[in-house]
C-alpha cells in the first residue's frame, strides 16, 4: 500500500483546513500560523515549571547535596564551623567494614521479608473470606478493614503501644486470663519481641490495602470459568492455583512490591516503639539508624552514605513497579 | 429440561462453600475478624471515653458506661492542642492548594502535548514517588536550616508538596486524559472562548478527580512524622503527629495517663478518617492502576 500523494500532505503536519487553504494565497491566519505553533510547542514546558521548581528544590538539590555529603568526612571539629574534607568513598568504605552496619541491614531485610509475606498472606485470606461470604458479613468486614487503614500512623502507634502496655494493656490481660504467664511482660525490652510486636502492628495496617486491591483483582475471576473448571474435576486447591492465581498475578506482584519497598523504609513505627522504651541500637532499622547518625551524633557523612545506600536499593526495587505503570502511560 | 436444571443447582450449590454449615463457620470467621481489626480503634475511643482511675485497673473496662468527654476537655484546655492544630491545618491548606495547582498544570502537559522531555518526566515523577523520606530527610535538613526554614510553616510545606506533587500529577493525569479534548473543541466550535470551554466544560468533568486528588494530599500532609521530626524541633511549632508523640513523653514523665493520650489521638484521627472515606477507592485504584481494570 503505497501513500497516495494525497496522504503524503496529510502526514507532513497540515491539517484539512490547512490543506485546503494552501490552493488559495496566504491569508492573515496562515502567517500567524507558525507563531502560534511554537507558543504551542512552549505550552508544556511552561505547564511543567511550577511542579519542576520544586522537586529540583526539594528533591534533587538534597539528591546532589547527599551524594556530594556522603563523601565527605565529618568530626567533631565540623561542629564548630570547619568545612569537611572530602574523602571519595571512605565512608561507604567504613561502612563495608563495619558490622553493625551489616546488623542493621540483615534486621531491615529480614523485617521487610517477614513483614511483606504476613501482610500477603492474610491480605489474600481477607480478600478471598470477603469473596466467599454474603454481603453483609462482607460489609462489615470492609468498614473494620476500612477503618484501620484510615487511622493516622502516630495514632495507631499510640494505640498499639497502650494495647501492648506491660502492666495495663489488653494483650496482656487477655493473654494471662487464658492462662499464659504474661503478667507484666515486657514486650518491648526483648529485640525480637519489639520486632514482632512491630511487624504486627505494620501487619495491621497494610493488610486493608492489600485486601482490597487482592478483592478488586477476584472480581476479574468470573464464575462460568471457575464452575467450568469444577465440572472438569478440579479441587478448590488446584482452582485457586490453576486459575484464580494466573489471573490475578498482575495485582499480587504489584501490591507485593509495594509492601516490600514500604517495609524496607519502615521508620515512624521503629521510631514510636523505641520511645516507648527500648534500647535503640538493639532495635534500628535503616531509616532509624540513618535517624541516629544525622541527628543525634551530626555525622552527616555516614548518614548520607547510608541515605545513599536505602535510596539505590528502593530505586531498583521500584523500577519494576515504574515499568508496569509506564505501560499505563500510552 | 428439568434434569438439566437440577444440575446447573448442584454446580452452583457446589461451587459456593459447600453446605449450610460451612457459610456459618466463613461468616463467623468473617465477623471475628472484622471485630480483631476494628479492636485498637474501638479501644482509643474506649479509653478516651474513661477516667484514669478506670484505666489503672488490673481488669480492663470494655465499655465506656458513665464514661464522659473530660478527657477532650482537659487536653484541649491543656493549651498546646490548639497550635498545634492551627500548624496541620495551615501546612494542609498550603500543600493541598500548591500540590492541586502544580499537578494540574502538569497533568495538562503530560496528557494533552506530545513533547520532547515528556517520558523522561514521567519516569522522574514515577521514581520521586517511590523515593523514601528515611532517604532524604538529614539533606532535607540540611536544606531548610541553611535558608533558615528550620521550624517554619513554609519550610514543611516546600517538601512536603515535593514530596505529595509526583503522585498527585499521575493521578490527575489519569483524570485529564479521560476528558476528550475534542468537547473543548466543539465548545469552541460553539462560539466560547478558550478559558469559557475550559471552566464550562472541562473544569466540572475534572472535578471529582481534583477532589480525590486533594484529599490524598490533605492525608499526607495531616499524618506526615518523619519530616516533621526532623525539620520541627522546636517545641512552639509543631504538627499534629509531633504534638502527639511529645503528649506521650510530657505524660510518661509522670505515669502515662493513658485516658488523655487516647483521647488526644482520637482528636487527630477523627478528620482523617472522615476524609479519608471519600478518597478511599480512588486509591485503591490510582496505586494499582496498571493491573486492575476499573
Amino acid at each position: 500500500m503505497r501513500p497516495s500523494s494525497h496522504d503524503y500532505h496529510y502526514s507532513k503536519g497540515g491539517d484539512v483546513t490547512a490543506q485546503a487553504t494552501e490552493t488559495r494565497t496566504h491569508t492573515l491566519p496562515d502567517l500567524i500560523e507558525p507563531v502560534r505553533r511554537r507558543r504551542r510547542r512552549l505550552t508544556p514546558y511552561y505547564l511543567l515549571i511550577p511542579s519542576a521548581v520544586i522537586l529540583v528544590i526539594a528533591m534533587g538539590y538534597p539528591l546532589v547535596w547527599q551524594l556530594v555529603t556522603s563523601m565527605q568526612q565529618f568530626g567533631l571539629s565540623q561542629q564548630f564551623g570547619q568545612p569537611a574534607p572530602f574523602v571519595w568513598f571512605a565512608n561507604y568504605v567504613k561502612l563495608a567494614a563495619d558490622p553493625y552496619m551489616w546488623t542493621v541491614i540483615g534486621r531491615s531485610i529480614l523485617f521487610c521479608f517477614v513483614t511483606a509475606a504476613a501482610t500477603m498472606v492474610v491480605g489474600i485470606l481477607v480478600a478471598l473470606l470477603m469473596n466467599a461470604v454474603n454481603r453483609s458479613v462482607k460489609i462489615v468486614i470492609q468498614i473494620a478493614m476500612m477503618l484501620a487503614w484510615a487511622m493516622p500512623v502516630v495514632a495507631a502507634m499510640t494505640v498499639w503501644n497502650w494495647l501492648f502496655d506491660w502492666r495495663r494493656g489488653v494483650v496482656n490481660w487477655v493473654l494471662t486470663t487464658l492462662g499464659l504467664p504474661f503478667q507484666d511482660h515486657n514486650w518491648l525490652a526483648n529485640p525480637l519481641s519489639f520486632y514482632f510486636v512491630a511487624m504486627i502492628i505494620v501487619v495491621w495496617m497494610s493488610v486493608p490495602f492489600v485486601a482490597f486491591s487482592v478483592f478488586a483483582g477476584l472480581t476479574q475471576v468470573s464464575d462460568e470459568v471457575l464452575e467450568a473448571a469444577q465440572m472438569d474435576g478440579a479441587s478448590p486447591r488446584q482452582r485457586f492455583w490453576n486459575i484464580i492465581v494466573p489471573i490475578i498475578r498482575p495485582v499480587l506482584a504489584i501490591v507485593l512490591l509495594l509492601q516490600v519497598i514500604w517495609d524496607l523504609r519502615v521508620f515512624t513505627q521503629i521510631k514510636l516503639l523505641q520511645d516507648a522504651g527500648s534500647i535503640a541500637s538493639q532495635t534500628n532499622l535503616l531509616g532509624t539508624y540513618i535517624y541516629q547518625l544525622g541527628t543525634g551524633s551530626s555525622d552527616f557523612g555516614t548518614a548520607s552514605a547510608v541515605s545513599i545506600f536505602v535510596l539505590v536499593l528502593t530505586v531498583a526495587i521500584s523500577a519494576f513497579y515504574v515499568r508496569s505503570m509506564l505501560k499505563e502511560d500510552a | 429440561m428439568t434434569t438439566n436444571r437440577v444440575a446447573e443447582e448442584t454446580t452452583t450449590a457446589q461451587y459456593r462453600p459447600r453446605g449450610r454449615a460451612n457459610r456459618v463457620l466463613l461468616s463467623a470467621v468473617g465477623i471475628l475478624l472484622a471485630v480483631v481489626w476494628i479492636f485498637p480503634v474501638y479501644w482509643m475511643i474506649n479509653s478516651a471515653m474513661l477516667p484514669n482511675v478506670v484505666l489503672q485497673s488490673r481488669t480492663p473496662t470494655f465499655a465506656p458506661f458513665g464514661g464522659s468527654f473530660d478527657n477532650f476537655a482537659s487536653v484541649i484546655q491543656g493549651g498546646t492542642f490548639l497550635p498545634a492544630l492551627g500548624m496541620s491545618v495551615v501546612i494542609a491548606i498550603i500543600v493541598v492548594g500548591c500540590c492541586l495547582l502544580f499537578a494540574f498544570l502538569a497533568a495538562l502537559a503530560i496528557s494533552r502535548f506530545r513533547f520532547r522531555g515528556r517520558k523522561a518526566f514521567v519516569l522522574a515523577i514515577l521514581f520521586i514517588q517511590m523515593l523514601p523520606a528515611e532517604g532524604l530527610f538529614i539533606a532535607q535538613y540540611k536544606l531548610m536550616s541553611s535558608v533558615h526554614l528550620l521550624n517554619t510553616v513554609l519550610g514543611v510545606s516546600i517538601i512536603y508538596i515535593a514530596a505529595v506533587v509526583p503522585f498527585t500529577i499521575w493521578m490527575l493525569r489519569g483524570f485529564v486524559a479521560g476528558i476528550p479534548a475534542d468537547l473543548e473543541e466543539a465548545a469552541m466550535v460553539d462560539g466560547l472562548s478558550r478559558t469559557q470551554a475550559f471552566m464550562r466544560i472541562t473544569f466540572p468533568l475534572l472535578a471529582p478527580g481534583l477532589v480525590a486528588s486533594g484529599v490524598y494530599a490533605f492525608l499526607q500532609a495531616w499524618n506526615e512524622f518523619t519530616v516533621a521530626l526532623v525539620v520541627l524541633q522546636d517545641n512552639a511549632d509543631q504538627t499534629l503527629p509531633l504534638w502527639l508523640r511529645g503528649f506521650i513523653q510530657a505524660s510518661a514523665s509522670r505515669a502515662i495517663d493513658w485516658g488523655q493520650v487516647m483521647a488526644a489521638s482520637t482528636l487527630v484521627a477523627v478528620p482523617v478518617i472522615i476524609f479519608f472515606l471519600f478518597v478511599q477507592g480512588r486509591m485503591t485504584s490510582g496505586l494499582v492502576s496498571g493491573a486492575v481494570k476499573g
